[in-house]
């Protein structure tokens, strides 16, 4: 029996190996050596340049921005659906995951569209006499833009975690005398924790990491550490200081999730 | 006459149009353990979520303690909930569950921690302070949700089908359990279940409920052996319920056959209905009762045999200690204070609103 539970797993491990567990070896060997092939540590302590731990600081900003944004938008809609009942809730919930079946590319060029020079709001604006202006090219375009394309991901975990929580619980806490905000300061906020803990990984990790918004809504003059990396891999083809980036960045991510992980107490947190 | 704690007066309630309380009064008064019962969907939930304050009646008035609580919102009821699926929160050990209420008052932490330990010990749970409530049993969570009740010092504790999720041994542990709880308490509680046994064993006073309406109000003696319709009688326990005929006072024609009863006052030759208990048909020998039948069903079923005798065209049930095999030729008795009369209703309405006037 237990030989053909193994078997069963077969293929995912095989997946895992050669798409997870041997690129990752392979980023080790670049990251750990030049381009003779010697050892070094230069690729990883690379990131301390002050452009890349500008560029790190800049993303940092940016993804906490996006997460931020993104948790006030999802956390009360997802309050209102779980007091709306679950059926209208779930076809609401389907509306703001639409956008997901279109392609992530199109609908960032979308995006660029909606707000280039001579794009649908610049003229919008321009024919209603009040200015002329477009903000592609800055930081809230960025956010704009990783906003629209990760909130799905806010709003997926916090209302699943809503669902959750049984409605003789919240008439409990009204029943032993809690008021609105006390119902939902001690007993809806911290319920649903695990919730804003996936969220806010299935959020920041992406938003953090992020190089194709960045260059199409930045009109590559903004430099996230994302779009470093990337350009060591293709413009500079200096592959050994991508991957050495590249490990410091996962590292990074690791400790910051951990950290968070350590407040979810109950280990429900779907992260990961 | 006594003052009710509770007093609704002329509820009604609708969901999409479908009418779940129509007018409905009831009295409850001071350390009464009164149950509501009846088939889903009667609207004894609904009356109990009114009391507490998680519905608002369409109509009507909920007093309690001579004032007008209709539009009173939960928090500020002085009176609890244990739910039925226990509603602990999950997120705090049992300690901090059971101080909810009190904390929420602001009381001193030394109170607190007192009435957690009595509040515990009066569950039977002792020294479970710093468990969370999903290592505990169900038995042991209901008992939480109890005491995370009864700390803030309730005058009127609201039960919604508390035992229903636990199995069956663990319910007769718990109904005597509530009993000796209301005792040492000396609150009112409010029961809600569809569990007729439950409601006799532990209340003492049901109300038995149907589509909305009270049918029969009273103590569990009174509802079992004097159910006053058909819907009664036949919701609490089995029981045979037969047209007779009431040909005078204290004589009533069942199936053809005269049995002397105590009822008076139905008239003469009046239609009725009859309600005669398993357990308090006598079966006699062939011609030394009243009527005679033959013995067509029989199951052991531990304390009694069960039988079903046909007799008369009907198909009586029987319980006795004594075994009468199929096939056996029997006579049906029944004393004079065992046979139940009821007015028959003239319609389906009638017989739902019957009692509630």
């Amino acid at each position: 029996m237990s030989k053909t539970k193994r078997l069963l797993a077969g293929p995912y491990l095989l997946w895992m190996i050669a798409f997870i567990i041997i690129p990752l070896v392979m980023i080790a060997i670049y990251g750990f050596t030049d381009k003779t092939g010697a050892f070094t540590w230069e690729n990883v302590i690379a990131m301390v340049r002050p452009e890349h731990l500008k560029a790190l600081w800049l993303s940092l900003k940016l993804a906490f921005l996006c997460t931020l944004v993104c948790l006030l938008l999802a956390y009360p809609l997802a309050l209102i659906l779980k007091a709306g009942g679950v059926k209208k809730g779930s076809f609401v919930v389907m509306i703001f995951i639409l956008p997901m079946w279109m392609n992530f590319l199109l609908r960032t060029y979308a995006w660029l569209n909606l707000l280039d020079d001579g794009g649908i709001l610049c003229t919008l604006l321009e024919n209603l006499g009040i200015a002329r202006f477009s903000i592609v090219g800055t930081n809230t375009a960025i956010v704009l833009g990783m906003v629209y394309n990760f909130l799905p991901f806010m709003v997926l975990p916090l209302y699943n975690v809503m669902c959750k929580i049984d409605d003789n619980v919240i008439n409990a806490a009204k029943d032993l005398g809690a008021n609105g905000f006390q119902v939902f300061w001690r007993v809806i906020l911290p319920l649903s924790f695990p919730g804003i803990v996936s969220g806010i990984t299935m959020v920041f990790v992406p938003s953090m990491t992020t190089f194709v918004i960045s260059d199409l809504l930045g009109a590559r003059k903004i430099m996230l550490i994302g779009n470093i990396i990337e350009q060591e891999f293709s413009t500079a083809a200096n592959w050994n200081l991508g991957s050495g980036l590249s490990m410091v960045l996962m590292i990074f991510i690791l400790i910051s999730m951990a950290a968070l992980n350590h407040y979810d107490k109950t280990g429900e947190g779907t992260s990961f | 006459m006594e003052k009710p704690l509770i007093n609704l007066v002329d509820i009604s309630k609708s969901y999409d149009g479908s009418i779940v309380l129509d007018q409905l009064n009831l009295k409850i008064y001071e350390n009464q353990f009164v149950t509501l019962l009846g088939p889903s969907g009667c609207g004894k939930t609904t009356t109990l979520r009114i009391i507490g304050g998680f519905e608002t009646p369409d109509e009507g008035k909920v007093i309690f303690d001579e004032q007008d609580i209709t539009h009173v919102p939960p928090h500020k009821r002085a009176l609890n909930t244990v739910f039925q699926k226990y509603a602990l929160f999950t997120h705090m050990n049992i300690g901090e569950n059971i101080a909810f209420g009190l904390k929420i008052k602001g009381k001193s932490k030394s109170y607190i921690q007192d009435k957690i330990k009595y509040a515990l010990k009066l569950v039977n749970l002792e020294g479970f302070e710093k468990r969370m409530p999903d290592s505990l049993s169900g038995g042991q969570q209901q008992r939480i949700a109890i005491a995370r009740a009864i700390v803030n010092e309730p005058k009127v504790l609201l039960l919604d089908e508390p035992l229903g999720a636990l199995d069956l041994k663990l319910r007769q542990d718990m109904q005597y359990e509530l009993i000796r709880l209301k005792n040492e308490l000396g609150i009112t509680f409010i029961y809600v279940t569809h569990d007729q046994e439950e409601a006799l064993t532990m209340s003492d006073n049901i109300v038995v409920m149907n589509q909305g309406y009270i049918q029969q109000m009273g103590t569990p003696e009174k509802i079992y052996n004097e159910p006053e319709n058909a819907f009664v009688a036949d919701f609490i326990g089995e029981s045979n319920i037969i047209d007779a005929i009431m040909i005078q006072d204290r004589l009533v024609q069942i199936l053809g056959a005269k049995f002397p009863c105590v009822d008076e006052g139905f008239g003469t030759n009046r239609p009725v209905d009859v309600v005669i208990r398993p357990e308090d048909v006598d079966l006699l020998k062939p011609g030394e009762g009243t009527l005679d039948g033959v013995v067509s069903h029989m199951i052991f079923k531990g304390v009694h045999y069960e039988m079903e005798v046909m007799a008369g065209g009907f198909e009586w049930l029987v319980h006795s200690t004594d075994m009468f095999p199929v096939g056996t030729k029997v006579s049906i008795h029944v004393d004079p204070f065992d046979i139940q009369i009821m007015n028959k209703p003239e319609s389906e309405d009638e017989e739902a609103v019957g009692v509630n006037e």
